[in-house]
């Protein structure tokens, strides 16, 4: 009896999640009257606004990761190793963008960084590709905080750091040689999740008004009917291969963490 | 949470451990808690600089009293069906005698569908339950029923509440599953050599338990879905009146006539999902006592 509960309640819930998905691909394929086609994929595909938007948000995910990966490690490693009592504080700071809704803080980006301030960042378009890249890497700061920290918790960051420095390493060559391998899956995984989360972010490259993925989609669903089914899948799979990935990378630690 | 120095002396030889801060602390200084210390100020000034509560009172205003009122009653009612929900599909996977191999993919899903939120995910509902949608059209040609003539309209609250739900959801499995895999099998067999039933076991021992841990989770689910703005937008344009959609049009056009108005709107959705966070934050420390 409980058994069966326990399938139903599991096919229900698959069915509400699935029908969506299925709903989108059958639509992005009946562009064509009377068959299946894939014309709304090529026709996305070969639009240049799409080329443009995906590649431009494509590298705006490249350097969040990038500048994330070195705001990040870093802050937790020196946190872990010198500065233990500042921990609760650090995290507090790097959970609050979940609090503080991104429309809240893209509207003081807008305030703050506008042509007449101290720091006139939205003035040219340079300036605002930065300042959209923080705003990035802050969305993306509770995530990958999060995974690096995990990571520094599962080695001996004092010992290893010793070791280094008995052999006379540096600090940058203590995190890039040392620290940064031994974390680099909590990296990874933290790498993907901010991939994901800035291919289809919509509000702050919207408001500063970027040529980027999320605006792109949105305008293109207001236009069109079966393009942006298509869009949708390809959206889905970008995020299903990022979660993927990240899987991937967990269980490829935990092998080697098991041989050791 | 930088200080000077305590110890000029000890900075003599090195400098001081707190340096090492200095790159996060400016970077969250500067692309955070600026911009939101500015919202907040900002919604205490006159556009002149003086100090008001002018703002606050024009809050006070019919549509945006409504549009807090439909926010709080989607947040309210997505979070709590998505609790429900979710709680009782992880109940079946975790605790149901379901299959282990489940769960790897379960979760995994999970992940996938609970940052598959924005523009297209309204897009894949649109494809599925909109006027021509896969299952619209098979309802109608199928079986006849016309969702539309039964009023069902995906473009209005409880459409959006449908939407919702498919980020929600998952979410709330995520974050409780592990609280399921944390109740014990020994609080179970002691319950049941008391004599207690099944029933009486979840009403005793195990909701008390995870309550802290629900309400928690229905306080950030309420939050999720309080800030989030992309799915709504990318669905009904930018006419649907709820406050995250009203504040994105206030800021791209001055729709209120009055730029500080702005401010205290945003200040407002800060009160809200800053209460529900800080009461979710303080019900996990207290959860974590019993399920770690």
């Amino acid at each position: 009896m409980k058994l069966l509960w326990a399938w139903a309640a599991l096919f229900v819930g698959l069915l509400y999640f699935f029908l969506p998905l299925l709903g989108m691909t059958e639509f992005s394929l009946k562009m064509r009257r009377g068959e299946y086609s894939f014309d709304a994929y090529a026709k996305v595909l070969a639009d240049p606004r799409f080329q443009e938007t995906f590649s431009y948000s494509v590298v705006m995910a490249l350097f969040t990761i990038v500048f994330g990966v070195l705001l990040v490690v870093p802050t937790a490693y020196w946190v872990r190793l010198k500065l233990p009592w500042a921990r609760p504080y650090v995290e507090f700071i790097t959970l609050l963008p979940l609090v503080i809704p991104a429309i809240v803080i893209v509207f003081g980006y807008i305030r703050l960084y506008n042509t007449s301030s101290w720091l006139p960042l939205t003035g040219t378009a340079t300036g605002t590709n930065i300042l959209l890249m923080f705003g990035y890497a802050t969305l993306a700061l509770p995530y990958m905080y999060r995974a690096v920290d995990t990571g520094l918790r599962t080695i001996d960051v004092a010992t290893l750091t010793e070791a280094a420095q008995s052999l006379g390493a540096g600090w940058v060559t203590i995190l890039a040689r040392v620290i940064l391998p031994n974390v680099l899956t909590a990296v990874l995984s933290g790498a993907f999740l901010t991939f994901a989360i800035v291919i289809g972010e919509f509000t702050l490259a919207a408001l500063l008004d970027r040529p980027a993925f999320g605006p792109y989609m949105q305008i293109l669903g207001a236009n069109r009917a079966y393009e942006p089914a298509a869009l949708a899948v390809i959206a889905f799979g970008i995020t299903w291969a990022c979660m993927g990935l990240i899987q991937l990378v967990n269980r490829f630690s935990k092998h080697s963490r098991a041989q050791r | 949470m930088i200080e000077p120095s305590p110890a000029r002396g000890r900075a003599r030889r090195q400098p001081p451990y707190w340096l090492g801060l200095v790159p996060f602390g400016l970077f969250t200084l500067l692309f955070l808690i600026l911009p939101t210390m500015k919202i907040v100020v900002g919604a205490f000034q006159t556009p002149g600089g003086g100090f008001t509560l002018d703002n606050l009172r024009g809050l006070n205003d019919p549509s945006i009293l409504s549009s807090y009122w439909t926010s709080i009653k989607l947040s309210l009612v997505t979070a709590a069906i998505g609790c429900a929900v979710g709680f009782s599909v992880a109940a079946a996977v975790i605790l149901g005698g379901l299959p282990r191999w489940i769960r790897g993919p379960l979760l995994t899903f999970s992940g996938v569908a609970s940052n598959f939120a924005g523009v297209p995910l309204a897009f894949a509902f649109l494809a599925t339950i909109g006027p021509v949608g896969l299952v619209t059209v098979l309802l109608r040609t199928e079986l006849g029923i016309d969702l539309r003539a039964m009023g069902f309209n995906l473009l209005s609250f409880n459409g959006l509440v449908i939407v919702y739900l498919f980020f929600q959801i998952p979410l709330m499995i995520l974050i409780i599953a592990p609280a399921l895999d944390g109740l014990k099998r020994e609080w179970r067999e002691a319950a049941s050599i008391l004599g207690a039933s099944g029933l009486q076991y979840w009403r005793m021992v195990a909701l008390p338990i995870l309550f802290p841990s629900l309400l928690g989770t229905f306080a950030l689910l309420f939050a999720n879905s309080f800030g989030a703005i992309a799915t709504a937008f990318a669905l009904t344009g930018p006419q649907l009146n709820i406050v995250p959609i009203k504040l994105f049009a206030q800021i791209r056009g001055d729709v209120l006539g009055n730029p500080n108005l702005g401010y205290a709107l945003a200040f407002g959705m800060i009160v809200i999902t800053g209460v529900a966070n800080g009461l979710y934050i303080w019900l996990r420390v207290r959860s974590e006592r019993w399920l770690k």
